[in-house]
């Protein structure tokens, strides 16, 4: 049985100028120990996704549809069930470490505050596993860092403490939403040579939502590609990789530049994203698309599945994307 | 500039030994202590060609968008010189400096912010055009704004329009076309894609390098993704601590780097290929960067180095010439 089963999933937001779908029937599934990559560009969705699985909508925001964790449906719950869940069963690490913890506080106390109020712990036994998590994560002299405020870690210590956060109650599901992007290239390094470790060590299933492409190929077993609130692809990273069914998934892995190689001129995906508010009738990829037909702009085409790993949402042949 | 075809490329802008430092005041100290020096930029040195792209690359906090703002005179530099065309301009004045400044634009990081929020996009454009032409009949302003947003993309009939009502994209090819609106000869471009996305991305550089092409500029490009750089410069600077550890054309730095900080980058970069990705050994940097305010002793690398060896600690390494005149490496052991 998968981990996490979400099947239909909207999201909508109330905004002055109407109502804005930031995620439209999303389904997807997770199961224990995978790794799931959500890549889209800004806007598309993925970060809200996040959200309301964890029930950290914004107060504007709805969310309808079902996302079933290990039998219990998370949409709808109240907080107080939530908060049994958050932590204990899935958590999460955001991607800006400078603000998501508090600079009034002792990092120590941060982090025994979860086992406390969590696990029931004692304060000494809460500190004592505290600091076994923050040696885990590889920070140096953990004891003594403890009783240090947010502001005299760097940025990569500060995603280091973040992590260790999220683990001390041995979650199932850890949903990482951009845990690099903030960083420097040495230190996004170190941060996902640790997730992968961690990743084997305690056996928790990673849902990493990112915009680098890089960062997925190493890390994920499989991949959902979202463009405006939908998905467009879904597949092993390897068959996302070599062989893109879609016309944006292709566009994209060609406009990424590569250290790799050197081409004079980067391919591009012409234009600019759709705004959500005035979304066009038919596939939101339209008028980006190079292998746009009349039924593009009509009918969105619907999510299909064409071998047991793979899932589309294009009217094109497949042969012709493959051959971009 | 006078020959048509330059043979042996034309210097443009020399930096001499340019240090730029800030001074921290300690808390608690009392006014009469002298206060700390945080050395942003310590001792660089390089030269800009016509028509070529430099790339200066370098993490958070080792001094590139200092060293972009200390370029064209937005930052005082302790000592050292900024030679453009002959005149140094760290010794000008603030008039003789900003009539220097038609030449020489910038592009920053922050597509939205760097655009007046009040001004509709065709006066953000034509500013510069009015300042320095005020000679200029309106129909001529009006012409050479509706040109140059054609250039770079934009429709002219939406001169009207405020910047917020533009996608990040846009908003950065509105600040490319303020700076090429004086056709300047070199534009310094600080992250100018850090904040795009990846799609939009492709785009501004692509039209980066043909405007380039087109109007022979020479660009500064400054960024921490070594990706990007790769495909636009022609030759890369990088950057730790203040200091210059390694300049090489970009093809000989990204086949062959010599510099263990450079080695370190590169292999940290995340390629977006499984099977490359998953069987690249990265060579992970252990510590955190020192801080600028009480560098290392000797090479300012030591302290993280996986090659560091006694003499390190010191011997203050310079740039030194490999591999022919166009590969300098500043470390000892090479």
């Amino acid at each position: 049985m998968s981990l996490l089963q979400v099947d239909g999933l909207n999201v909508s937001f109330d905004t002055p100028d109407g109502q804005v779908t930031a995620v439209k029937d999303l389904s997807f599934s997770i199961h224990a120990k995978q790794t799931l990559g959500i890549v889209g560009e800004s806007g598309s969705g993925k970060s809200q996704t996040a959200f309301a699985i964890m029930g950290l909508l914004a107060k504007n925001g709805t969310a309808s549809g079902s996302a079933k964790f290990n039998g219990t449906e998370l949409i709808g719950l109240s907080q107080i069930e939530l908060n049994k869940i958050r932590a204990e069963q899935i958590a999460m690490i955001f991607q800006d470490p400078m603000t998501s913890l508090n600079p009034y506080l002792k990092v120590g106390q941060q982090l025994n505050e979860v086992l406390v109020h969590h696990k029931g712990m004692n304060k000494k036994a809460a500190k004592a596993q505290s600091i076994r998590m923050l040696d885990a994560v590889k920070m140096p002299e953990a004891a003594a860092r403890m009783n240090m405020y947010p502001h005299e870690f760097s940025g990569g210590m500060r995603q280091r403490v973040m992590i260790a956060m999220a683990l001390l109650c041995d979650p199932k599901l850890l949903i990482a939403d951009e845990p690099t992007t903030a960083l420097d290239v040495t230190v996004q390094a170190q941060i996902m040579t640790l997730l992968d470790e961690l990743k084997r060590d305690f056996n928790t299933a990673i849902i990493l939502i990112t915009h680098d492409l890089g960062v997925v190929a190493g890390m994920c077993d499989n991949v959902m590609v979202m463009y405006a609130g939908q998905t467009m692809e879904y597949g092993t990273t390897e068959e996302i990789f070599y062989q893109p069914s879609h016309p944006y998934t292709a566009g994209l892995l060609e406009s990424v530049p590569r250290l790799d190689t050197d081409s004079p001129i980067l391919a591009t995906i012409p234009g600019n994203p759709p705004n959500l508010m005035q979304l066009p009738p038919g596939c939101p990829f339209q008028d980006r698309c190079g292998q746009a037909e009349a039924q593009c702009f009509v009918q969105m085409p619907e999510l299909v599945s064409f071998s047991h790993t793979r899932q589309r949402a294009c009217h094109a042949a497949i042969a012709s994307v493959g051959a971009l | 500039m006078n020959s048509d075809k330059p043979l042996t490329k034309e210097k443009i802008l020399s930096v001499r030994d340019l240090r730029v430092y800030f001074d921290i005041r300690r808390e608690g100290a009392w006014p009469w202590q002298k206060p700390l020096v945080l050395k942003a930029v310590d001792g660089i040195n390089l030269n800009v060609y016509a028509g070529e792209t430099l790339g200066v690359v370098g993490e958070s906090g080792c001094g590139k968008s200092t060293l972009a703002r200390a370029l064209i005179g937005m930052l005082p530099a302790r000592t050292g010189s900024v030679i453009w065309l002959g005149q140094d301009l760290t010794k000008m004045g603030k008039k003789q400096l900003r009539s220097k400044r038609q030449e020489l634009q910038m592009i920053f990081q922050d597509p939205l912010a760097s655009l007046n929020p009040r001004m509709n996009i065709g006066d953000i454009i034509a500013e510069p055009l009015i300042t320095f032409h005020p000679q200029l009949s309106k129909t001529e302003v009006k012409q050479q704004v509706q040109a140059i947003m054609q250039r770079v993309g934009l429709l002219p009939n939406l001169v009207n329009r405020y910047p917020h009502e533009f996608s990040g994209g846009q908003c950065q090819r509105i600040g490319i076309a303020r700076a090429l609106i004086l056709k300047p000869k070199l534009v310094i471009c600080d992250e100018p894609v850090s904040a795009l996305d990846v799609s939009i991305q492709a785009q501004v550089i692509n039209l980066l390098k043909e405007l380039q092409q087109e109007m022979g500029l020479a660009l500064v490009f400054i960024a921490h993704d070594l990706s990007v750089v790769r495909h636009i410069s022609d030759r890369v600077l990088v950057m730790y601590l203040g200091k210059a550890v390694e300049v090489a054309d970009a093809q000989e730095l990204y086949t062959n780097p010599k510099h263990p900080y450079t080695k370190a980058l590169m292999s940290a970069v995340p390629i977006p290929d499984p099977k490359i990705e998953r069987n690249k050994k990265v060579q992970l940097l252990h510590g955190e960067l020192p801080s600028p305010i009480t560098p290392p002793s000797g090479c300012v690398f030591r302290t993280r180095c996986p090659e560091v060896q006694a003499q390190c600690a010191n011997k203050c390494p310079t740039l030194r010439a490999i591999n022919g005149d166009n590969h300098e490496v500043s470390c000892l052991l090479v």
